[in-house]
């Protein structure tokens, strides 16, 4: 019921139905003006439960937002914006929220209390993950995600200031307007969709007028300073280190393809000022959960802030003064108040009139009263009260309850904070510098008065700018100041099951269960009773729970202390926290100059590193990759094949010692290298093992250019510049990489040259350019650079120019390639020609390797000291025990090898302690015709011709193989020389 | 002997604009890197002045055509001949584009972490951080724009990362 028609509504479906709403207030407003009060199904139970709270913190009308992959879970009605065409569902309940079969949960309660599950699916053991599991999560839970892949952009995003403000009830903006007036950079952040707090929800005067009047000039003052910026619809949700808070922003406005849901803010501020509020508490009595049942703050702010009526005949319980602001704000907005229930002692019933409390209208009131029962299926019918004079039942279909006001003292506990108890308000308090830099003012300090929060905010705000070094004027205006004054009440004596934890479904007997069960701690009664789990996280029910749970065990409340507050203080999406993250935003993608001419050839790519590199080039008629590799080995093997090789690592090490610096990080020498020429290095890490290998020309006396392998690239430059910073600060050199200057290209194959001659201003000849050559060269006048070095064993060069050529480049010598019978070679292809010649990679180089099992011991010089020298030289690491690089040859092109394959002699059993070794590489060589692999094997290199047997247990092969050099092809290396 | 074709590192991706952001390709004729041996940075400093007007910047400055890029390295808008330092061409190394317009602060919140305020990040401030998950170079060249540097390989996500960025801002 609304108390005017509004002018303008939207229409959107609650279950299917259609509702008309106003644009922007919350869907639980719209329902309970439409008088509807059952809008969702308990966890456990399935008991019929209705709007509670009017913020973030509501445990009961928890719905589904939209349909299909879009459908979020779990949002709460009482902060989703109503919007034309919103489609809303409610949760856990089949077939329909009225008729739910799983109610019948609700029926054999006496069965299902806290711990029943553990005590009861114990045995046997085997049935919990695949029958009691499954079946227990099907009948209680919440919303369900839906298992699609949801296209909808969500957001990540920092901000920076000197003062973050959270929340934007009065001590909020005054604690803003303080610290912006004295010049600081102010953030303002705020959950609701309008900035005021209470102030919006309440009858308060600030300055002899209305308080909305003073919310609305404080808006504008802030909002035209440049100093200041406003974010509503955002929640502060965690606080973290250096000043850093998390905050999840709604973002406003219909949704739309590349709009973002949410933004999740990474704010860092020097200063933080906590203006939370605080959020009112229930109490327990029996059958509290009934649709109708309501929080009073949340029935005033349906009346105050959106005019709507939760109901015709209202009853509010409390145990405290707000009872009657909650019952003279509902006489003014003319609904019918049937009964004040005062827990507190006084005078009997009293009508109209009490102390300083000004009444709107007559109604009776119970003093020293409780409410003892309800009635009402899918909505509150009649509550039943103890009061002096005896029991009375009253008709009612609302009731507001008021336990009290618990501060919003989360924030101030996420970095190991602990609340301190203040007995006055009978509620927990922050800690003063629980969060560096962080401060409080207002109801999350316990502070509940309007004039309180204005003038303990601007002090506290004029405190944190004069740290700041600013010169802060604090002007309060005038407020009401009423005294708050409340008596405990948390859980009303007497029989029927009262709830505490509305959203677990844990009410005061599982509490005193889990405390006869001697799971004492609350640490422990929270796990054992799974209250101030799920979305809420006991926002509203932690404080009685505790109370209960002291009660119980004999203890007092601060003794009992809190569980542990964590962030989030709402749930965050986590497409919000990973925003960017989807699909190929996981990572950057690398793409080399190549690509776009690979891509138009059909050539599928892989990913290697960061970079995408061609897999192989498909020709119409091939049916398979394998089809494909053979073809472009041939090409290097008979006649000449390109292959974009600029994802390798290119860096650029010059300075007087740069030939000292690679003699300390290589096996081998390098400052005996000649200037025009190449040398192949191994490189150690400081255990010995091999770490990288590649490539180093020397370019001048002082300038060398290392490469490195694509992968280790970056791991090679972080290496470099620890060895100059560290190791050897001695050394004059530096390194810098210049991978991305250079596209580089392999042209492999007996007719080579020949196809550079053809690109090339100068031609060159094997005088000019021997083998491990180097130097400068001109292509259409660009200015590149020419290495003989070959990873085929072919006749090889590398050719590099200025990125910018590259795809030009590359395009022209392929063109010419296939002119002699050639092409360009993709991964596939590299990866066979490099196994044909027993060089290694990283499937060899794996980190557990030694120069000495790899066969490279003679590469670590004797006349120099490198990184790793000592080490690999320990012993166990040399001699026959080691598992040493071999070639393994199948017996034929239909026997297949697998890499991770393990090897065993001919007649022993395929067991783990007979493993002898394991293979690493495998490919199908076509220039033998037979399936070649590269392993480990004990003692491997005294082995050669040996027949072993090759086992892969996860792919059920067994093959014999000949053991051999891992050189299958060209061992002299004529080829590649000539 | 062949005839080749530059193409620049954002060819085909830019110009691009969204609710009053642009981005554009930047494309300086020469960019070389430049880190002194030990000792030399003074006199390579005075090399630099004379040759092109502008010494070697603080850390997290550009000064002229000169721009701090990281430890004990700089790099050069131009061309220099210089003794004292290890010079290495990187012209065509990295992609540059230059953000601008009212809200590009706001399109760079959204991947950039540092704070990119006025008053703390002045004009020929550079910072080297992360844009997503790129390692970038960040200078701020006047109220309103900003210049990016990434790797030439990353092109593409760069522009991709900011494109999405400056429709998300657009559109609220």
């Amino acid at each position: 019921m609304r108390l005017q028609a509004p002018e303008h509504t939207v229409d959107f479906t609650f279950d299917g139905r259609r509702i008309k709403g106003v644009l922007g207030e919350p869907v639980a407003a719209a329902l309970l003006a439409n008088g509807i009060k059952l809008v969702a199904r308990s966890f456990k139970y399935h008991r019929p439960r209705g709007v509670m709270s009017a913020g973030s913190e509501e445990q009961n009308a928890l719905v589904t937002l939209g349909r299909g992959a879009q459908a979020e879970p779990n949002v709460r009605a009482t902060t989703l914006e109503v919007a034309a065409g919103l489609e809303v569902w409610s949760q856990n309940a089949w077939p329909s929220l009225r008729y739910d079969v799983m109610a019948v949960n609700d029926f054999v309660a006496p069965f299902l209390a806290a711990g029943f599950y553990y005590k009861t699916f114990m045995w046997p053991r085997s049935f919990w993950e695949k029958l009691y599991e499954p079946v227990i999560r099907r009948a209680a839970g919440l919303g369900a995600l839906s298992g699609e892949n949801n296209a909808e952009t969500y957001e990540k995003a920092f901000a920076f200031c000197d003062v973050l403000v959270i929340g934007a009830g009065p001590a909020g903006l005054m604690a803003a307007l303080t610290a912006a007036r004295a010049g600081a950079d102010v953030i303002l952040a705020d959950e609701d969709t309008a900035m005021g707090g209470r102030l919006l929800r309440e009858h308060e005067q600030i300055d002899s007028r209305p308080a909305r009047e003073w919310v609305a000039e404080v808006l504008a003052e802030l909002d035209a300073m440049p100093n200041v910026r406003l974010m509503t619809r955002t929640t502060v949700t965690g606080a973290y280190d250096q000043g850093t808070y998390g905050a999840l922003e709604r973002v406003a406005g219909p949704r739309m393809p590349d709009k973002p849901v949410a933004c999740f803010w990474r704010i860092v501020a020097k200063r933080a000022i906590l203006c939370a509020g605080a959020l009112e508490r229930p109490i327990a009595f029996p059958n509290n959960d009934r649709p109708g049942i309501m929080i009073a703050s949340a029935v005033r702010s349906y009346v105050n802030r959106w005019g709507v009526v939760p109901g015709k005949a209202v009853a509010v319980f409390g145990n405290n003064d707000d009872v009657y602001r909650t019952a003279r704000d509902l006489v003014v907005a003319g609904v019918k108040v049937v009964a004040v229930i005062d827990s507190r002692d006084g005078e009997a019933v009293v009508t109209g009139n009490r102390d300083d409390v000004t009444l709107g209208g007559d109604y009776p009131v119970y003093m020293g009263a409780q409410v003892i029962g309800t009635k009402g299926r899918h909505a509150l019918q009649s509550i039943t009260i103890r009061h002096k004079g005896g029991t009375r039942t009253i008709k009612a279909d609302c009731l507001a309850v008021s336990g009290g006001w618990n501060p919003t003292v989360h924030l101030t506990c996420h970095m190991n904070g602990r609340p301190t108890w203040n007995e006055e308000i009978a509620s927990f308090v922050p800690t003063p510098d629980s969060v560096p830099g962080l401060v409080t003012a207002g109801a999350c300090n316990g502070t509940f008065s309007t004039a309180g929060c204005l003038s303990e905010a601007a002090e506290v705000a004029a405190q944190v700018a004069g740290g700041l070094g600013l010169k802060p004027k604090v002007t309060v205006p005038a407020a009401d100041d009423a005294a708050y004054s409340v008596t405990p009440l948390w859980a009303v004596p007497g029989k029927g099951r009262k709830w505490i934890d509305f959203q677990n479904d844990v009410h005061v007997k599982d509490i005193k269960l889990a405390a006869q069960e001697n799971f004492r701690s609350v640490e422990h009664m929270k796990r054992y009773t799974t209250q101030g789990m799920a979305p809420d996280q006991g926002k509203s029910s932690n404080v009685v729970a505790l109370a209960v749970l002291a009660d119980a065990t004999g203890r007092g409340i601060p003794e009992t202390g809190t569980t542990t507050f964590r962030p989030p203080y709402v749930p965050v999406p986590i497409a919000a926290m990973g925003a960017g993250g989807q699909g190929k935003g996981f990572a950057p993608q690398r793409f080399t100059t190549s690509h776009q001419a690979s891509v138009a050839r059909g050539a599928p790519m892989i990913e290697a590193g960061l970079w995408y590199r061609p897999s192989y080039f498909p020709q119409r008629g091939e049916t398979d990759w394998r089809a494909s590799c053979d073809r472009e080995v041939g090409y290097v093997r008979n006649a000449v094949g390109v292959c974009d090789v600029s994802t390798l690592g290119k860096i650029d090490i010059q300075g007087p010692d740069a030939s000292a610096l690679l003699d300390f990080v290589y096996t081998n020498k390098f400052s005996t290298l000649k200037v025009g020429r190449v040398r192949y290095g191994l490189m150690l890490r400081e255990d010995g093992h091999v770490m990288d290998d590649g490539t180093t020309a020397r370019l001048g006396e002082t300038h060398f250019v290392m490469t490195t392998t694509t992968a280790a690239a970056s791991q090679m430059m972080r290496h470099l510049a620890f060895v100059l910073q560290v190791l050897r600060p001695d050394l004059d050199a530096t390194v810098i990489s210049a991978t991305e200057q250079w596209a580089q290209f392999a042209v492999a194959g007996p007719q080579a040259r020949t196809l550079l001659n053809t690109v090339l201003d100068q031609e060159i000849d094997d005088k000019s350019w021997p083998f491990m050559a180097c130097g400068a060269v001109r292509v259409g006048g660009v200015a590149g650079r020419l290495f003989r070095i070959s990873f085929s064993g072919e006749h090889a060069y590398e050719i590099a120019v200025p990125a910018r050529y590259g795809e030009s480049l590359f395009r022209i010598l392929v063109a010419q390639a296939e002119v002699l019978g050639g092409g360009p070679y993709g991964m596939e292809a590299l990866n066979v020609l490099r196994i044909e010649k027993g060089f290694i990679t990283h499937a060899e180089m794996h980190g557990r390797t030694t120069a000495y099992d790899l066969g490279m011991e003679r590469m670590v010089s004797a006349q120099k000291d490198c990184i790793g020298k000592t080490a690999a030289a320990r012993p166990g690491l040399l001699g026959a025990e080691r598992q040493q690089l071999v070639g393994l040859r199948a017996k034929g092109s239909d026997h297949a090898l697998t890499t991770g394959a393990h090897l065993f002699e001919r007649a022993a059993a395929e067991t783990r302690e007979n493993s002898q070794g394991y293979v690493t590489s495998v490919c199908f060589s076509p220039t033998f015709g037979t399936y070649l692999a590269l392993g480990f094997l004990e003692n491997g290199r005294a082995r050669h011709g040996e027949v072993i047997k090759l086992r892969d247990h996860l792919r059920g092969i067994s093959e014999e193989v000949t053991v051999c050099d891992p050189v299958f092809f060209d061992p002299t290396g004529g080829r590649a020389r000539g | 002997m062949a005839d080749l074709i530059a193409l620049t590192p954002c060819a085909g991706l830019l110009p691009l604009a969204h609710g009053g952001v642009e981005m554009v390709e930047v494309l300086p004729a020469r960019l070389m890197s430049v880190a002194p041996f030990a000792g030399q940075e003074a006199a390579v400093s005075a090399q630099l002045e004379a040759q092109i007007g502008a010494g070697l910047a603080p850390p997290n400055r550009r000064s002229g055509a000169v721009t701090w890029f990281g430890h004990g390295t700089w790099m050069i808008a131009g061309d220099v001949a210089l003794a004292g330092a290890a010079v290495t061409d990187q012209s065509d190394a990295w992609a540059v584009v230059q953000v601008s317009g009212a809200r590009a602060e706001d399109v760079l919140a959204r991947l950039v972490p540092v704070d990119f305020r006025a008053q703390v990040f002045k004009t020929h401030h550079v910072a080297k951080t992360m844009l997503g998950h790129m390692a970038v170079t960040v200078i701020r060249t006047g109220p309103d724009s900003v210049e990016i540097m990434v790797m030439r390989s990353m092109a593409r996500t760069l522009v991709h990362d900011l494109g999405v960025a400056m429709r998300a801002v657009a559109l609220r």
